[in-house]
């Protein structure tokens, strides 16, 4: 048998050229899933670091009487004390999530995977680039590993100036470098998917044809390389700082710290998009292919991504409220509710296909109701936070930890997990089990809002984030978020069994299981080393359901309009 | 193409690599695989421009804090001189890389080889000014930036013209209070251009390797003219920070 009809996991003669044809891979779909085991594992890592926190805000830190301290679970000694490991443990779990996990996570390795089979493609542009920034991304990420285990960071993952850039403890020159590497396989990545959307669409397929997936990936795609830059030359500052002191952040030595906040956040907060689009490009496929109905709005949705991108580039200052001049604050707080209406657009959009839809329940279409709940709240209270005089009672508050999580974790976490299961049948043609995938959800869904929306009441009375210890009142609500947060990590870790069962002892998979009509439901599943026996052609739309019959799937498993009965 | 060869006695001439190239086996033709390179290519000079976006950035916000402070230094601690003779290598350097992708359109391999070299000499003499006649003399002076600066000689300079021209001291001390920010924002800018400069001779080290395997030819001169690409931006880069610099 050739290359042209054997699945891309199917190992090589040999252990070792099996091994070897792993990690010297120039596959797309390989790379793709080296890029999911690595940002699992560091969303594990990130993950118990979250869980960490949780724990030791079980109960407030307190001195009695006698001089004893109670309430502190972080006391691990070594050096520090308990405050130290708690800024330790919070500053860690927002640096691995964001860094490792979060801005990989859906384009490096679920768009690697489908952006090249959604087009029709064999592989993406530049296949040697996109498996060097898979090991650039290693580096990276072994970087901030060595500054983990050599005494940590403290600094938050913002690294504000001058304390990161002066601070004697743990390995801050580590962590930023690893920070800073991690930035090059991120633009890489973007290079590789614009110049593929560009040249290697199938003849035929014109932009509106895209499945909009890959319009979210383009937009992504875009403020990767547009604003990782910008993170990059702060973060080379920050060293900088620390080997020469050169003092351009240091207010001791004449500098401006606020100027290393602007910086920081033109990167971070376009970055920001960078996490949510691709969520939104997931959530797009899903709902149309289990509501079995054509997208309402294509174009909208197509669009608002574009838009997106383009706002994320003048907000940047929404996060220094309490450090820019009032001018700058009233047009910053304007701009930012620009980004209110795109995103607006795509939700009303997707509410309005699942209208009169034959919605099926299962657990990627699951997962897509949760993150229309959690991500509408996630939004809904961005504005609040935008509107200068409420944020000024809310900032640095729990209320915002409240916010960004919601958005990010109720957002693309939520939105991942679904597309796990929505393309886990197609990666490794194995099918995952329905009931512990919804149970594991409704775990994630539950443990999600119990451990977070605690913290919106939290921060409205005044919790200030990032710190060990709290006045006793808050007890009872800090103790619900902690037993959320492990509902939440119960709920993945039955994610994680569900899956692992699958690959190991899981019915294979049909082609085409939910009747998709995008590309990557003509390949096979696992799809061939090229994708495509032969190049695919383009006939229909990517969203043409009820019209068009889903390839490879039985007469009236999913029926047209016209086959449906009329309501 | 078995043209004969008389400088083999009559055997055919060897085939170069560039001759039988096509494309990457996953692109639907050439033409694409070029369009994707260049669309690639000039993406990463997006990067670049904003990666020095920040130094020009930060420049910008002290330059106007302290406008006088930064002329001053200017004049005292650059020599437009050397900046100038560096502006010109690097533009001449620019020239001759397009002579070398031309010599490639053209298939005429020496002339690759020859104006590559040319190019790495430019680059090589860059470097050999910045830091034999720019940062040797500075670090000796202990012109360094941010804490690691003395004011040395520029203290007594300074003092001198106050002592002269009848100015309190305190007060002609604190128009350079600032320089050392100016000499942190020259060292790290300048420094970050000058690696920008090594790994221009590095991947232009490659390219020569390369042109001499055969592998530039008028079907395949894409990563020629890519190293070209980049090398113009270092050179552009160079163009602001001469002026902003140098010339204050």
């Amino acid at each position: 048998m050739s290359h042209h009809d054997v699945s891309y996991l199917a190992p090589k003669e040999t252990g070792w050229k099996t091994i070897w044809s792993w990690i010297f891979t120039v596959d797309h779909k390989k790379i793709g899933v080296m890029y999911l085991a690595a940002v699992l594992l560091a969303f594990l890592l990130g993950g118990i670091f979250a869980i960490a926190l949780r724990l030791e805000l079980w109960e407030p830190v307190k001195t009695l009487a006698d001089g004893t301290v109670t309430g502190q679970v972080l006391d691990l000694g070594a050096g520090a004390t308990a405050n130290n490991w708690y800024n330790r443990a919070f500053t860690l779990h927002g640096t691995v999530m964001v860094f490792l996990f979060i801005i990989p996570s859906i384009p490096a390795s679920l768009g690697n995977i489908f952006l090249p089979i959604m087009l029709g493609a064999k592989d993406v542009a530049f296949p040697k680039l996109n498996l060097f920034s898979w090991y650039v991304y290693v580096f990276g990420g072994l970087f901030a590993l060595y500054a983990i285990l050599a005494g940590g960071v403290e600094t938050g993952w913002t690294f504000y100036t001058p304390y990161s850039s002066t601070t004697e403890w743990g390995s801050v020159t580590a962590m930023v470098l690893g920070a800073f590497i991690l930035g090059f396989s991120s633009i890489f990545t973007g290079m590789n998917f614009i110049a593929t959307v560009h040249k290697l669409r199938t003849p035929g397929m014109g932009w509106f044809d895209m499945p909009l997936f890959v319009w979210a990936l383009y937009a992504t795609s875009i403020i990767q390389v547009l604003a990782t830059p910008v993170l990059g030359i702060t973060l080379l500052f920050i060293v900088f700082e620390r080997m020469f002191q050169v003092g351009v952040f240091d207010p001791a030595l004449g500098g401006d710290p606020v100027l290393f906040q602007h910086f920081f956040w033109f990167y971070s907060h376009p970055a920001v998009y960078i996490m949510i689009l691709p969520g939104f490009g997931v959530i797009s496929e899903m709902i149309a292919v289990h509501c079995q109905k054509k997208l309402f709005g294509y174009k909208a949705i197509a669009f608002s991504s574009i838009a997106i991108a383009a706002i994320s580039f003048l907000v940047w200052g929404h996060h220094m409220f309490t450090s820019e001049t009032p001018a700058a604050n009233a047009i910053f707080s304007a701009l930012t509710f620009l980004v209110a209406i795109p995103t607006a657009i795509k939700v009303f959009n997707w509410i309005a296909t699942m209208y009169k839809a034959s919605i099926a329940i299962n657990t990627p279409m699951l997962y897509v109701m949760a993150f229309l709940f959690c991500f509408t709240i996630g939004g809904l209270t961005g504005p609040p936070l935008a509107t200068l005089a409420v944020d000024i009672h809310l900032h640095d508050t729990y209320f915002v930890v409240a916010h960004f999580h919601y958005v990010m974790m109720g957002g693309t976490v939520l939105a991942f997990i679904g597309a796990l299961h929505h393309w886990w049948p197609k990666i490794f043609g194995k099918m995952y089990n329905e009931f512990w995938g919804m149970m594991g959800c409704t775990l994630v869904f539950v443990g999600f809002n119990v451990t977070f929306f605690t913290q919106f009441f939290l921060g409205t009375q005044g919790m200030p984030r990032r710190y060990a210890t709290y006045i006793e009142e808050f007890t009872s609500l800090h103790q619900i978020s902690t037993i959320g947060s492990l509902i939440l990590a119960l709920g993945l870790f039955v994610h994680l069994g569900n899956f692992i069962l699958s690959l190991v002892s899981g019915p294979k998979a049909p082609r085409n299981p939910w009747g998709g009509l995008t590309f990557e439901w003509e390949a096979d599943a696992p799809p061939v080393e090229h994708n495509f026996p032969k190049e695919p052609v383009i006939v229909h739309g990517p969203y043409d359901y009820g019209t068009v019959t889903p390839p490879h799937t039985n007469p009236g498993e999913f029926p047209l309009n016209d086959e449906r009965p009329s309501a | 193409m078995t043209a004969i060869n008389p400088d083999t006695g009559g055997q055919p001439a060897k085939r170069e690599p560039w001759e039988d190239y096509t494309h990457q086996h996953h692109w639907r033709n050439g033409a694409d695989e070029f369009d994707a390179a260049k669309l690639g290519m000039w993406l990463f000079l997006a990067t670049e421009v904003l990666l020095f976006s920040g130094f020009f950035c930060a420049y910008f916000v002290f330059r106007m804090q302290f406008p006088e402070n930064w002329h001053e230094a200017s004049r005292y601690y650059l020599s437009w001189e050397i900046g100038f003779a560096n502006t010109c290598v690097l533009l001449l350097s620019s020239f001759t890389v397009v002579l070398a992708i031309r010599a490639a359109q053209l298939g005429k391999k020496s002339h690759i080889l020859f104006w590559l070299l040319i190019t790495q000499l430019c680059a090589g003499f860059f470097l050999v000014v910045k830091l034999g006649w720019e940062y040797w003399p500075k670090i000796v002076k202990d012109e360094l930036p941010g804490a690691n600066f003395a004011y040395g000689e520029r203290a007594a300079h300074v003092l001198e013209h106050a002592a002269a021209n009848g100015i309190d001291q305190a007060v002609a001390m604190n128009e350079v209070a600032r320089d050392h920010i100016f000499l942190s924002l020259y060292w790290v800018t300048t420094a970050t251009h000058g690696v920008h400069v090594l790994v221009g001779m590095i991947v232009f080290a490659w390219c020569m390797y390369r042109a001499w395997r055969g592998h530039y030819g008028p079907k395949n001169y894409i990563m020629l003219e890519n190293c070209g690409l980049y090398w113009h931006i270092v050179d552009i880069i160079w163009i602001f920070v001469f002026p902003l610099y140098y010339l204050v």
